[in-house]
């Protein structure tokens, strides 16, 4: 008891006449205000608005089926992990070859002689998002995490499951292949594999 | 050739994951080290950059209308079966008296403990939900500081400094008046990349449990006071931010 749980049971219940049943409430109260950063998260990794509608729905519907399991701790952290998976699985069934590699099977990129501040600041939102989707998904995904969705390194490490230390190396990594993908000249469409 | 230091402590002070000692030794070796500076002021140009580009996507309303419009059955095989609405409504009833009196022997055990903390986290959290829903958000919406401050007048007995931290990547988006355990308070909201960070201002000393900072269902919260103004910050933006967003309104 004391629990901060039980508050929101009696507050969703206000305001949320349309629909009924404890754990729907409890779930609208405290789970689907993350909605966006599971469409975000999905979006990022599948690369396709269409897919992370369809992948984020399935995954917040596994995550109600899964609620009874879900007790306390980072609501956030708990949905985004489910979507992660989501996003992985379908990315094994429906696109070969895209699928999830782990930080130490990718190169370790090289810093270059001269990091360009002013090339990476000048870059437009047409040049980061195509960079951004160019890098290995693992790396996107810690990227977005991170950088979009404003999570600490716990709950990276919460959502990836992995160790804080592999999410600091992965994050070091990530952020120098995007500064390096972007103080090159753009290559255009080369890089985008679909 | 890349200083080591720049591998790992570099990122860690950039996100604001070092602790105070942490932060000042590598503060240290920045002065020394030419490498790691031009590194770190490539970072924060990417930082600046991925933030500005507007790449956040929110999920589209079809997907919200889907989820909240499955039938129950559907979603709940199990939950929704044997009980007919006139048995619910009882046995709803009944819990909600259970959770009544549960809540009111927590909030009466604990009142005087460290954890009535807790209790005021939560019922502030609860605020920063409310004001997520739909329409709920703002009272006057505005990201002018000289527009939001009048509107308090005659609502408040008291005028709350209003502030706009736009140049500092906190938008003012506008004030609202709220409810928080039977007092009204005023409520600044402020954009953080594309979260809301609720900021509930008090006249007078801090009431009980409006100070330090933790965090609760995945928000964090934060208190501090200033020239006779208690403040309390929720949002889901992380802790670092909301740090922050304290330094912004503790200066000047």
């Amino acid at each position: 008891m004391g629990h901060p749980l039980v508050f929101y049971i009696g507050s969703a219940r206000e305001r949320t006449d349309v629909l009924e049943g404890e754990d729907r409430a409890r779930f609208e109260a405290i789970v689907l205000p993350h909605l966006d950063a599971a469409f975000n998260l999905a979006r990022w990794l599948l690369r396709s608005r269409g897919d992370a509608e369809d992948v984020a729905q399935e995954a917040l519907l596994r995550a109600y089926r899964a609620f009874g399991t879900y007790r306390s701790g980072n609501p956030r952290a708990w949905l985004l992990q489910i979507v992660r998976n989501a996003c992985f699985t379908w990315l094994r069934q429906n696109r070969m070859g895209e699928e999830f590699t782990e930080f130490d099977e990718t190169t370790m990129p090289q810093e270059s002689e001269n990091p360009e501040a002013l090339a990476i600041a000048n870059s437009n939102r047409e040049q980061l998002s195509r960079a951004l989707e160019a890098l290995p998904p693992a790396f996107r995904e810690i990227l977005v995490l991170r950088e979009l969705e404003g999570c600490s390194y716990k709950e990276i490490a919460e959502v990836t499951s992995r160790p804080i230390g592999t999410v600091m190396s992965g994050l070091a990594r990530a952020r120098l292949q995007l500064r390096n993908a972007l103080s090159q000249p753009q290559p255009k469409e080369a890089r985008r594999a679909v | 050739m890349p200083c080591e230091h720049s591998q790992l402590e570099l990122h860690g002070y950039l996100d604001g994951e070092l602790d105070a000692m942490g932060a000042a030794n590598f503060e240290k070796h920045l002065e020394d080290c030419p490498d790691c500076k031009r590194v770190l002021a490539a970072e924060e140009s990417l930082r600046s950059a991925l933030q500005n580009a507007a790449l956040y996507e929110r999920a589209p309303e079809s997907l919200r209308k889907n989820l909240l419009g499955t039938p129950e059955k559907k979603v709940t095989p199990m939950q929704s079966r044997r009980v007919s609405g006139f048995a619910w409504q009882w046995l709803a009833a009944a819990a909600v008296l259970f959770l009544a009196v549960a809540v009111g022997w927590g909030v009466w055990q604990r009142s005087q403990s460290p954890s009535s903390m807790q209790l005021v986290a939560a019922s502030l959290v609860d605020a920063h939900l409310r004001s997520l829903q739909p329409g709920h958000l703002t009272d006057v919406e505005s990201t002018d500081q000289h527009t939001v401050k009048p509107w308090f007048d005659g609502r408040l007995d008291f005028a709350p400094p209003v502030r706009d931290f736009s140049t500092d990547g906190f938008p003012l988006l506008g004030g609202r008046l709220d409810v928080v355990q039977g007092r009204t308070v005023a409520a600044l909201v402020y954009g953080r990349r594309k979260h809301i960070v609720n900021v509930f201002v008090e006249k007078g000393p801090p009431a009980e449990g409006w100070s330090g900072f933790g965090s609760l269902q995945g928000y964090h919260w934060l208190a501090w006071q200033k020239d006779g103004f208690s403040f309390f910050a929720v949002s889901d933006v992380s802790a670092p931010d909301l740090n922050q967003l304290e330094q912004l309104c503790l200066s000047q």
